[in-house]
């Protein structure tokens, strides 16, 4: 009992940011969730009114609200349609970890995120053994990692359709490095993160290629951690914490221009959610976070709007191919950047740009929230199937490699053979060498 | 108890269309109004025709009260369910049977969203016009139960003007048929009228069928400045004198043009005293004329500023002031109390006057906006509802807006509905008489009073 109240207690510290939603529902319109299902609980209005309830105690019953909270991609769509402009992921984040803190975080989770997350080095063993290991893998373990956090193990899971982890990591096949500005006068703090680094490294060596090609120096130190977000949307404030801070430790000082990433999710959760959360934290770390935080750039806006990339004069041989591109909501929604990724799919004269219905529409991803409503997501995402197949495209883009986890599971499985690629792989196409 | 009745309803529409827990039942027992929540008993979803007609034979068999709900937007309370009563939602019965190119006509059920209608209507080279501002989302069966108008209603009408017909159950699950698919219809009494504005409380619709119209070819919007709220009046009311009919005519305030310039840096004038957005459609030879001829008006007047759209982007642009008057008023203070009290247009500059009275006299923010050519206007309360004292000045405040209108040769609501918020205010418009009129006949329709009772009468 005493618990509750301490939830109570917690809710009270959002409700300001609760009372300014005038339930006109009009998230009913964008929320992917809601489209499938229907049910009020699924929807921002929806969820808000309950943890309302929650916090005037009219409400006895957090198992409930914690899953409908727990049924939402956090893909913001809600929040980009708010005419009362309600801040619905920063409620929802930090209701999970209120929620967290009542229940506790399942074992499971505790194990990935505070044994792996937490310590990059072991982290990065483990997915070096599971690599080499991973059609021998038994099921306990696959078990353990396959309730874990983002899409990151996703593969390892019954009736998905994925590529394997990759034989080497990224890390293992780009040296750690330090360059110094080249003839752009720039230079990155390179942070791949997770997916890229542990299943896309194609996509790592494409953002190094063309930095190398433009003259931009490259810091990509391999201690980096997890950005912290499939931890923060499990609720599990602490580890998030703990890996800000081990990024703090290795990007603060450094000597760099911008925080470069190929991760939407990443760049959303450096830009968006680092500093919502270091609200809390002492001043100067909140400081330090905020100017690193103010750093961090999408690799397509970066090459556009700072390197100034312009199309490729390179001889184009028959028809071009066709490519469509999906945006991904934390890329569009959440930071507003829909033109740089096509600008640079522009870059490579090869491809021709055929727009899908519904571009910005959610694939169904959301982290852990295809794990725990495998249907659920698998629906929303059949949907960006069929408007991605409907342009008659041969080559599915996006920016986010979690995005291309699902869509890559959505094609697969119904039997589809469009290659999936990042805009900056497009891009690297046009340049010479590797 | 309540086991017992999830088995019943399960027993018509299946065990997932019954949504029955603590947190379901929360979560249907609120609307878009500023009114206190009302725990149901249940949510049900029934996904055909015949389920929806068991439903309510089930609700009246056992008395339980019986409210529909599309999307939950209604903005009068019309969508709070009874305590204890049942909810019924139209998610699912969400099709369009027919949309008639040759007759000009469609037939949907309740659940479709009027976007989406609207949207495949368009797709057929044919127009509906009403449009609500929470059209995204609004149902169908939602915009007949009350009526709902929008930012064409002066040159277009409202939804009551485009309902042909339809088919509803009666408490005793029997399927009502009213009017038809023809232009000309006299058969039987015109109980489709009567159901459009009901609010739920005579019938639960099935089937609507709609009026369509040939799209305009052409449109030309323009937004026009003015220094001084009677300008922009005579304005309106020159441009109606000169046999002009623009598609919308829409009026914003001072306070509302600062919110919307500090929010959306759309590039407007933060002394001007009013703003009016002006567009007009047709054949596109009146289309050039009546713009000139509009623009003119404007000019003659003493219009500050004029900006004719030119094309398709410029016209998004003047609309987006109007867009964002909303949603920028409601981001001053947590809560948003959206009035609509209308007027006779000609009376646009006293209801005016009297609301910036009104906000002095109570201490509150009102941002003011809305559609100048039918008088509809949208006075904006800007306020928290936890401040309890300021919350009374607020209801106070809501007193005397209705007070002024009907004073003025108004009406309580123009497109919101009179719900639970208003049904209070009743018999100052229509009088006892009226009430009573209305109380008998709901009487006799609903013996039992399970239809959405508490709304409209207050009965």
């Amino acid at each position: 009992m005493s618990e509750m109240r301490q939830l109570v207690g917690l809710l009270k510290q959002i409700d300001d940011q609760l009372v300014a939603c005038m339930r006109c529902g009009m998230c009913q319109a964008v929320c992917p969730i809601y489209a499938e299902t229907g049910l009020e609980g699924h929807v921002a209005r929806g969820k808000i009114a309950l943890l309302e309830c929650l916090a005037d105690e009219v409400i006895r019953d957090p198992a409930g609200v914690k899953e409908r909270l727990d049924a939402c991609l956090l893909c913001g769509s809600c929040q980009a349609n708010c005419p009362s402009g309600v801040k619905a992921l920063d409620i929802f984040l930090k209701a999970r970890a209120f929620l967290t803190g009542y229940y506790g975080l399942p074992p499971v989770k505790r194990a990935i995120f505070r044994g792996l997350l937490q310590n990059p080095k072991l982290f990065d063993t483990v997915l070096g053994v599971a690599s080499k290991f991973q059609g021998l893998f038994t099921k306990p373990v696959n078990d353990m990692l396959g309730s874990s956090c983002a899409r990151v193990f996703s593969d390892l899971i019954g009736g998905r359709h994925f590529a394997p982890l990759a034989d080497k990591p990224l890390h293992d096949v780009a040296t750690q490095r330090d360059t110094p500005r080249g003839h752009s006068g720039l230079k990155i703090a390179f942070f791949y993160g997770c997916v890229v680094d542990k299943m896309f490294p194609r996509i790592g060596e494409a953002v190094l290629k063309v930095c190398d090609h433009h003259g931009v120096g490259v810091f990509m130190p391999h201690a980096q951690a997890c950005c912290g977000i499939p931890a923060l949307s499990s609720g599990d404030r602490e580890t998030f914490e703990k890996l800000v801070a081990l990024n703090m430790k290795v990007f603060a000082e450094a000597d760099f221009d911008v925080l470069v990433t190929p991760c939407a999710t990443c760049t959303s959760t450096i830009k968006k959610i680092w500093p919502l959360m270091a609200e809390d934290l002492p001043a100067t770390t909140r400081f330090q976070v905020k100017e690193l935080s103010a750093k961090v750039k999408d690799i397509s806006a970066f090459l556009i709007q700072d390197v100034g990339v312009t199309p490729a004069d390179v001889a184009v041989s028959g028809e071009p191919v066709t490519v469509t591109y999906h945006d991904p909501c934390h890329l569009k929604k959440s930071l507003g950047i829909s033109a740089e990724p096509r600008a640079l799919i522009g870059c490579n004269p090869r491809y021709k740009l055929q727009e899908m219905d519904g571009a910005d529409s959610c694939c169904g991803s959301g982290g852990s929230f295809t794990l725990q409503h495998y249907d659920l997501s698998k629906r929303i995402g059949k949907r960006k199937r069929d408007n991605i197949v409907a342009t008659g495209a041969t080559v599915a883009a996006t920016s986010c490699p979690a995005c291309m986890l699902q869509i890559g599971d959505m094609l697969s499985q119904a039997g589809d053979t469009l290659a999936i690629r990042h805009p900056v792989e497009i891009y690297a196409e046009t340049l010479a060498g590797r | 108890m309540s086991n017992h009745l999830s088995q019943k309803f399960e027993e018509i529409v299946g065990t997932g269309n019954v949504l029955a827990s603590e947190v379901d039942r929360h979560n249907y027992a609120y609307d878009a109004a500023v009114l206190p929540p009302q725990l149901p008993a249940l949510a049900v979803r029934p996904e055909t025709p015949e389920a929806l007609g068991r439903v309510v034979k089930t609700c009246n068999e056992l008395g339980l009260p019986l409210t529909v709900r599309g999307s939950g937007t209604n903005l009068s309370g019309g969508t709070i369910p009874s305590e204890g009563g049942v909810v019924v939602l139209t998610g699912a019965l969400n099709k369009i049977i027919e949309i008639n190119e040759a007759d000009m006509y469609a037939v949907v059920q309740t659940g479709v969203v009027t976007a989406k209608f609207a949207a495949e209507v368009a797709k057929r080279g044919l127009f509906y016009p009403p449009d609500p501002g929470s059209q995204a989302v609004s149902t169908m069966g939602g915009n007949v139960a009350e009526n709902a108008g929008g930012l064409r209603g002066l040159k277009y009408g409202v939804t009551k003007d485009y309902v042909m017909g339809m088919s509803f159950y009666d408490v005793d699950g029997e399927l009502v048929k009213t009017g038809s698919r023809t232009v000309k219809c006299v058969t039987g009494m015109n109980l489709h009228g009567l159901m459009v504005g009901s609010e739920g409380t005579l019938g639960v619709f099935n089937e609507i069928i709609l009026k369509l119209v040939p799209p305009p070819k052409a449109s030309k919007a323009m937004m026009a400045i003015f220094d001084d709220l009677g300008k922009a009046s005579e304005t309106v009311a020159a441009i109606i004198a000169a046999k002009i009919v623009p598609a919308t005519l829409e009026y914003m305030d001072d306070f509302t043009i600062k919110t919307v310039e500090d929010f959306a840096h759309a590039g407007l004038p933060t002394d001007a005293k009013a703003l009016l957005l002006i567009e007009v459609d047709g054949h596109p030879a009146q289309v050039e004329d009546e713009a000139a001829e509009v623009e003119a008006i404007c000019k003659r007047i003493g219009a500050t500023r004029i900006q004719v759209a030119k094309d398709a982007v410029e016209r998004n642009k003047v609309w987006e002031a109007r867009r964002a008057a909303l949603s920028a008023l409601a981001r001053v203070r947590p809560t948003t109390v959206l009035e609509d009290a209308t007027v006779p247009r000609s009376k646009i500059p006293a209801m005016v006057g009297a609301l910036e009275k009104i906000a002095e006299k109570y201490k509150l923010t009102i941002g003011t906006f809305g559609h100048a050519g039918d008088g509809n206007l949208h006075p904006t309360i800007l306020t928290d509802k936890r401040d309890h004292a300021e919350f009374a000045r607020v209801e106070a405040a809501i007193d005397e807006i209705f007070d002024v209108a009907l004073s003025l040769g108004g009406t309580l609501s123009g497109e919101h509905g009179i719900g639970m918020a208003k049904s209070k205010y009743m018999v100052k418009e229509v009088g006892q008489g009226s009430i009573m009129y209305a109380k008998r006949l709901k009487a006799a329709m609903d013996p039992k009073n399970i239809l959405n009772p508490g709304k409209i009468t207050g009965a």
